[in-house]
């Protein structure tokens, strides 16, 4: 086995600079949109946009700069392992504080 | 095994290139895991409270001064950039240019923290302290931790650009670098949700 | 990959380095597993002698020996230290560190640094606990707000002691996590590696993600105590029960962190002591993982009479019933590996048995206090207390002393005692069923725990445990000074005294530092007992 071919292989996936350029564009493009929809009332829709936007933008951060589309399967089972525990915590926590009866004095 | 640099090794013992570069890497995705459920649980806290208290955010997020907010966002994006710039720079054996931008993404972070400064400043003027509203609880325990987390990384990035300055890194041999990436990322990306859920959301 | 020529020093014991400073300056995952061996087994009895004070006062009702407020510190002390100093870092750190790599075909772990960091963090919060003294907490370990937020005893210095422990147990998982995924030696695949290495790798991923959640739990509390902010403070508009749901979203995991390794030392010692391959070895391997993922769903099962929603109560108890089940998994297949098996009663086989016997009835009481009915009468009281202490010492220490006893030739180089070691063995199992046995009984009956005093109807089962406890004291002892004795007197041990088919056994007692001359190839799993082996 060629070790340095091998390395070249496995290391050497190099994005070009004007992808991270894009990607940036990208990202302030959707910040912008983000501030300016906060300053009209659309109600729920509000809380919509907004974190759809920042599930956008973690997203390319994630997958671009941080070079996640480009890694193995396990880097992923342990990027997104979290957010399903996240989703857990937030999830059954809420179902508690929520469906507490109340009590009459 | 010619044309591979030998990773600085422990104790004697040699170590294959690509697994110490693949190990790195690995480990810090699992250490921004642990960030990741660090910050959940604020995460958490703040869709509890904001269920339970929508009136509250509503009224007092309205002291937050959204424009240095957004500014700081735009800092803190430009900064993932410049960081990734620095990655792609020494991968193509360019050290001069990776100092440049590390330096670049140093600064833009050192900006964030000033901008935070004044922010926090603001506040304290006008009697807002942590303990003062669950709303401001949340405000100050999410965005100091963050702050936190800048502080680390900045220490990290000067680190890595010092390292760099003494030629330690070249196209053979960049993973610290790239570790050190993906941590700033990780600081970025949290500031992404905080920036909306504390700013943006009425 | 090419062999190495591996310079003459490698090939030095590991234990032939003499000094302080080499010790603690090492990277060596063998010295660093010793040194975490010795550190909680130091913390151990401390918290082991608090708990004989804690069973000497309630040796007769009333004041015994100390008043109602050092009875409160003793137990927090107890739980505190118990948990965090030796139990968590347990069996992972100390046998896990050895094993490891020499299991896998490794010269170390992966980032051997990292692993001399996470020790001196433990050490260092060990410090931090220790300085919290001079104010010594009385909340209980759990910390339940609002009292933890009012009490005047220094609970800051004690939950940061804990949080920076946190990050031990962190980069301790983390580098087992990337040692267990990267160093693995050629044909060392997944389905060949020891049980012990795949209840490593689960513990090592609750390690990573369980624990930065009681990380934040606690920095939340020392931030309301010190810049009063409210999260779990009714008083500011806060919920008390969201403290308990952060903590124990880490603190269940926590108790799997604890007892799974355990399972892994089982796993490895029932197959050599009765010659006969494991049985269904990817039931138990997958089983692990099926914990590890199971038990992060069914924290709220110990907040059901806290007022938390009867809706989210039941959910919570069908969940629990769940991870039951790769236990029970664990504990067929382990039975089932003894049939016809040739059975051979040494220490470290006597203590796998234990395990087996006490951990099922820890495990079962552990159902009854799932069911939400149950647990609305059990709650807080001894029956608790002895379901978790079934778990704990009849599970997790009865492993922990297999281990001891069965990787002992291994790691020090010498023999103990075998007929001592039994005999301390039949000590601390008669002692142990004689102090926690009654206190099902006591729980059923109504007695609650953290209690310092009773109403005299409980005498008589009280004092019973209390007798027990010296019995499993004095049999903890026996066995403590027959190891020590070992290291000065014991026989020269030989490669492989149990004739075990693992890597370990296959380099000399103790191991050089580099571990291996070669790195192995590996061509067979490891339980091929009653073959003629590969």
């Amino acid at each position: 086995m060629d070790t340095k071919a091998h390395a070249d292989e496995t290391i050497n996936h190099i994005t070009p600079y004007r992808i991270y350029v894009l990607v940036w564009v990208t990202l302030m493009v959707l910040t912008v949109i983000s501030v300016g929809v906060s300053y009209f009332h659309f109600g729920i829709f509000n809380i919509v946009v907004a974190l759809a936007v920042a599930s956008v933008k973690a997203s390319l951060v994630a997958l671009y700069f941080m070079h996640l589309k480009y890694e193995d399967k396990i880097t992923w089972v342990f990027a997104l392992y979290p957010l399903g525990l996240l989703a857990l915590l937030i999830g059954l926590s809420i179902s508690d504080v929520f469906f507490r009866a109340v009590v009459s004095p | 095994m010619e044309g591979v640099e030998k990773i600085e090794h422990v104790h004697g013992h040699h170590v294959d290139p690509v697994v110490e570069y693949q190990s790195l890497k690995f480990g810090m995705w699992l250490f921004i895991a642990t960030e990741l459920l660090l910050f959940g649980g604020l995460f958490a806290a703040y869709t509890i409270f904001r269920a339970k208290f929508p009136e509250m955010f509503a009224e007092q997020h309205l002291e937050l001064n959204k424009p240095l907010g957004a500014l700081n966002t735009a800092v803190l994006i430009l900064s993932s950039l410049t960081m990734a710039l620095g990655v792609t720079s020494i991968q193509r054996g360019k050290p001069k240019r990776l100092a440049l931008f590390l330096l670049l993404t140093i600064l833009l972070g050192l900006a964030f923290g000033v901008n935070k400064y004044f922010e926090y400043s603001a506040k304290f003027h006008h009697h807002i302290y942590p303990g003062t509203s669950i709303f401001f609880s949340l405000y100050f325990t999410m965005t100091g931790l963050h702050m936190l987390h800048v502080f680390a990384g900045m220490a990290l990035l000067t680190t890595m650009l010092v390292l760099t300055l003494r030629g330690r890194f070249s196209d053979k041999y960049y993973t610290p670098v790239e570790v050190s990436g993906l941590y700033w990322h990780l600081v970025d990306l949290i500031w992404i949700y905080l920036f909306p859920l504390l700013y943006l959301i009425a | 990959m090419a062999n190495h020529t591996i310079a003459e020093t490698i090939t030095i014991p590991y234990l032939e380095e003499k000094g302080l400073l080499s010790w603690l300056t090492s990277t060596d995952h063998k010295r660093i597993s010793i040194m975490y061996l010795l550190s909680i087994s130091t913390f151990f009895v401390l918290a082991g002698i608090s708990a004989l004070l804690l069973r000497f006062e309630l040796l007769t009702p009333g004041k015994t020996i100390v008043d109602a407020h050092t009875y409160n510190v003793l137990f927090t002390f107890h739980g505190a230290v118990m948990v965090f100093l030796f139990i968590v870092p347990g069996l992972a750190a100390s046998f896990g560190n050895f094993l490891i790599p020499l299991m896998i075909g490794a010269r170390d772990v992966a980032f051997p640094r990292l692993n001399l960091m996470s020790y001196w963090i433990y050490l260092l919060g060990a410090l931090i606990i220790l300085i919290s003294l001079s104010k010594p907490a009385d909340t209980g370990w759990t910390f339940y707000t609002p009292y933890s937020i009012r009490t005047g005893t220094d609970v800051i210095l004690l939950t940061f002691g804990i949080f920076v422990l946190g990050f031990s147990s962190i980069l301790t998982g983390l580098n087992f996590i990337v040692t267990i995924h990267k160093l693995r030696a050629p044909g060392m695949t997944w389905h060949r590696l020891p049980l012990f290495i795949w209840a490593s790798y689960a513990t090592a991923i609750l390690q990573v993600l369980a624990t930065p959640v009681i990380a934040i739990s606690l920095l939340l509390l020392i931030a309301e105590r010190v810049f009063g902010i409210g999260f779990f403070d009714p008083a500011k508009g806060g919920d008390p029960i969201l403290f308990q749901h952060f903590f124990w979203f880490y603190s269940h995991p926590a108790v799997y962190i604890m007892i799974i390794p355990a399972m892994g030392v089982i796993s490895e010692v029932i197959p050599v002591f009765s010659r006969k391959p494991i049985f269904g070895y990817k039931a138990i391997a997958y089983s692990s993982l099926a914990i590890a993922l199971i038990s992060f769903f069914v924290w709220a099962h110990h907040m059901f009479v806290s007022g938390m929603s009867e809706v989210a109560a039941t959910i919570f108890s069908f969940l629990t019933f769940l991870v039951a089940i790769p236990t029970a998994i664990k504990v067929f297949n382990w039975t089932a590996t003894l049939y016809k098996g040739s059975i051979d009663l040494k220490s470290p086989m006597l203590y796998a048995l234990s395990f087996i016997f006490l951990f099922t009835i820890g495990g079962l009481t552990g159902v009854f206090l799932g069911a939400l009915a149950a647990d609305v009468h059990l709650h807080d009281t001894y029956f608790v207390v002895a379901h978790m202490h079934y778990v704990m010492i009849g599970g997790t220490i009865m492993g922990f002393f297999a281990a001891l006893h069965f990787w002992y030739p291994k790691m020090t180089g010498k023999m103990f005692n075998e007929k001592v070691a039994k005999i301390a063995w039949a000590f601390v199992f008669i002692g142990f069923n004689v102090t926690f046995f009654p206190q099902f009984i006591l729980g059923t009956q109504g007695m609650p725990r953290r209690y310092a005093d009773y109403p005299p109807q409980f005498h008589s089962l009280n004092e019973l445990s209390s007798i027990g406890s010296w019995i499993l004291g004095i049999g903890m002892f026996v066995m403590a000074i027959n190891l020590l004795r070992g290291l000065f007197n014991g026989e020269k041990a030989p490669q492989n005294p149990f004739n075990s088919l693992s890597l370990e056994w296959q380099v000399p007692s103790p191991p050089p530092h580099e571990n291996f001359e070669e790195i192995p190839h590996v061509t067979d799993w490891t339980y091929g007992y009653g073959k003629k082996s590969a």
